[in-house]
């Protein structure tokens, strides 16, 4: 039972990990309808500005991550600016291409600058573990299940009760209208954006004081599985999206521990195996809406 | 439309940029010299392995040099990085030949080794890799390995975890996705088994993976005496790490890719391998002359304590160097291809006998070396050796 009860635990651990990264993606696609596969790429960088600021540079914790969020949130906007504004009566798919080109961008950035050598990270946040149902959770897990759900229930109090909010709502049902109400659908956009880009700052913060290490390629896992994660949800559903990064890491953490046989490392597969099964019988994913398109 | 400046700018750049590719083609001047290449990872997750062979192989050469080379040969050495990939490997060996290399004294890795079977197979010179060992690394009748191979390794250490210390129940962390540590893990459980030995918790990663924790929850929740993590040290002490966070307290096994983790773990950290035990053909604290003497040569050049890869290395240069005085090549013999020189010195590198760092060591025909191992342990924060 204790066994059990441990297992669920990773897997709300991991799958907390992944809500944090999937609440970015999907509220940038809910709003801008465009899939951003940069988004873990930048969670790679902030985990590097980490790295330089507390590692390096030894700057107090907390101005670390605040510099950490706002590099984040202005890498984001210049992302915006530079590859993804001059697209925005482009196709679809061309905007989708340059995403998985400033995906590269950024990792190729990284190796650039760091290496491929993996960058450990000094512990900077030291909460000691809790004990739940006697079993012994690590704090910083603790921490990232809060922050998950504080940032689950702020984004959606946002979007639906601020002016703004409601315009990236406004922008996301319709630009051509929301532009003849008066909204700047183009600013709109932008900001949405940046504060994507800022939430995967704060998602840095958290994994990096969880893993303690990156490389040049750890966006890209985490940005997948998140996506995975985004679209079993519900892509566009901000609930959605935590519920289908927890439910994605439980999979994980009990097809690990409990298969019959020896295929731990199939585990990551196995979660997409669930995902396309539940694609076949629900194609809008846990929570999403279903849209008809007129004609 | 491109504007005709923008064109003239874009063109301008291609040609800068053919122009550098070209540079780089120029050949040296190795007339009189005999040209050892070799590759291995000097960056990524395996860079401390490929660091340490280039530097361990570099004293060897400079020592050979001082002393006025082989019969007057002189020799150079080359090295490439590989980033233990098999891709990479393969573009390093092509650039390796283009700048003249006549024997070859790499991978370091194993899968980076079996990616460069077809093309050393080709080439037909002499080669001997320090460190890869998985079986099929020497596989063609040219190739020669110093370390041991994986399947007599992962066998000697079921051996010596049942007989010798007595341990029956394991627990098994390894990686699927990578030659070295599945090759170790097969052996050792065919082994294991056979001796009696259960398995309570066998677990396993995937290449990418930075999470550990539902293996790490099962083999806490296993009744195993210890821990073996056949992998190689950097990803075993993120491991580490995140099984004292889960309060797993068994002791630590592994084998020679766990050497230098020590490297990985700073601080309070370098306490949770205390008492770790690997198999090691090297020891720096071996009171040796030899050994000494290079350990003291390693650290004035490097600062550093060299670990078994510099070792294995050291001792490859030293066997290229037997196998050329039993060859009795002269002077003359440095204009050979690297073809021609494979020809004169395949045959009689089982004929050599060789007191190295890592033992004496002889050869078989299939390439394999015959010498003696040991066991270490991590001790008060060094790597020192156990009966």
């Amino acid at each position: 039972m204790q066994q059990f009860i441990m297992t669920l635990i990773d897997g709300i651990n991991l799958g907390s990990v992944y809500a944090l990264v999937a609440l970015g993606y999907t509220m940038v696609y809910g709003i801008a309808k465009m899939l951003n596969f940069a988004h873990g790429d930048i969670i790679m960088v902030g985990a590097y500005t980490i790295v330089v600021f507390i590692t390096r540079l030894s700057i107090s914790v907390p101005l670390a991550m605040i510099l950490c969020v706002a590099f984040c949130a202005l890498l984001g906007f210049v992302v915006e600016k530079l590859a993804y504004k001059p697209l925005r009566h482009a196709t679809p798919l061309s905007v989708l291409i340059t995403a998985i080109g400033v995906s590269y961008l950024l990792q190729n950035l990284a190796l650039l600058i760091f290496g491929t050598n993996r960058q450990f990270i000094v512990r900077f946040i030291d909460v000691g573990n809790f004990n739940l149902f006697g079993v012994s959770v690590s704090g910083i897990s603790v921490i990232i299940w809060v922050t998950t759900i504080v940032i689950m229930i702020g984004l959606y109090t946002f979007i639906k009760k601020t002016k703004l909010g409601r315009a990236m709502l406004a922008v996301s049902e319709d630009k051509g209208a929301a532009q003849l109400m008066g909204i700047n659908v183009n600013r709109t956009i932008s900001i949405t954006f940046v504060i994507g880009s800022a939430l995967a700052g704060v998602a840095s913060i958290l994994y990096s004081a969880k893993y303690l290490n990156v490389d040049p390629y750890t966006g890209s896992l985490f940005g997948i599985k998140a996506f995975a994660a985004a679209v079993f949800g519900g892509i566009g559903s901000i609930p959605g999206a935590m519920i289908g990064g927890l439910l994605i890491g439980l999979i994980e953490a009990l097809t690990a521990s409990y298969l019959p046989f020896n295929l731990n490392a199939a585990s990551d597969g196995f979660a997409f195996v669930i995902l396309i099964i539940m694609l076949v019988l629900k194609p809008t994913g846990l929570l999403g809406k279903k849209n008809t398109e007129k004609v | 439309m491109m504007s005709m400046a923008k064109r003239l700018l874009v063109l301008t750049f291609a040609l800068v940029f053919l122009t550098l590719g070209f540079v780089g083609c120029g050949k040296k001047d190795t007339s009189g010299k005999l040209v050892i290449g070799g590759t291995g990872p000097l960056t990524g997750e395996a860079s401390t392995y490929g660091t340490s062979v280039k530097r361990g192989a570099q004293i060897a050469i400079d020592e050979i040099n001082d002393a006025g080379g082989i019969n007057g040969i002189k020799l150079e050495f080359i090295f490439e990085d590989d980033e233990a990939d098999g891709t990479k490997a393969k573009a390093a060996f092509e650039k390796l030949m283009d700048n003249g290399m006549q024997i070859f004294m790499g991978t370091v890795t194993s899968g980076a080794g079996v990616a460069l079977n077809e093309a050393i197979k080709n080439e037909g010179l002499l080669h001997v890799t320090p460190s890869a060992s998985q079986i099929e690394a020497i596989e063609n009748p040219n190739s020669f390995r110093i370390c041991f191979n994986d399947v007599d390794q992962g066998k000697a250490m079921a051996e010596y975890i049942y007989q010798k210390l007595g341990y029956k129940k394991a627990a098994i962390i390894y990686n699927q996705d990578d030659s070295y540590s599945s090759g170790l893990y097969d052996a050792f459980k065919k082994r294991w088994t056979e001796l009696g030995g259960s398995i309570s918790a066998d677990t396993s990663f995937a290449k990418a993976a930075t999470d550990f924790n539902a293996q790490l929850t099962k083999i806490a929740g296993s009744d195993a005496d210890f821990l073996f993590m056949p992998i190689y040290a950097e990803k075993a002490s993120q491991i580490i790490i995140a099984a004292n966070e889960k309060n797993i307290k068994l002791p630590l096994l592994g084998c020679d890719g766990l050497d230098g983790i020590l490297n990985y773990l700073t601080g309070d950290n370098a306490k949770l391998v205390e008492g770790l035990i690997y198999y090691t053909p090297f020891l720096a604290s071996d009171p040796s002359e030899k050994v000494q003497s290079f350990v003291a040569k390693y650290k004035a050049k490097y600062n550093l304590e060299p670990d078994q890869f510099a070792a294995d290395a050291y001792d490859a240069i030293y066997v290229i160097k037997a196998a050329i005085e039993k060859a009795g090549l002269t002077v003359e013999d440095t204009k050979l291809t690297a073809k021609e020189l494979g020809e004169k010195l395949v045959p009689v590198m089982t004929q050599i006998e060789v007191d190295g760092l890592t033992g004496k060591i002889t050869f078989s025909t299939s390439g394999e070396p015959t010498k003696s191992a040991k066991v270490a342990e991590i001790k008060d924060g060094k790597y020192v050796a156990k009966d």
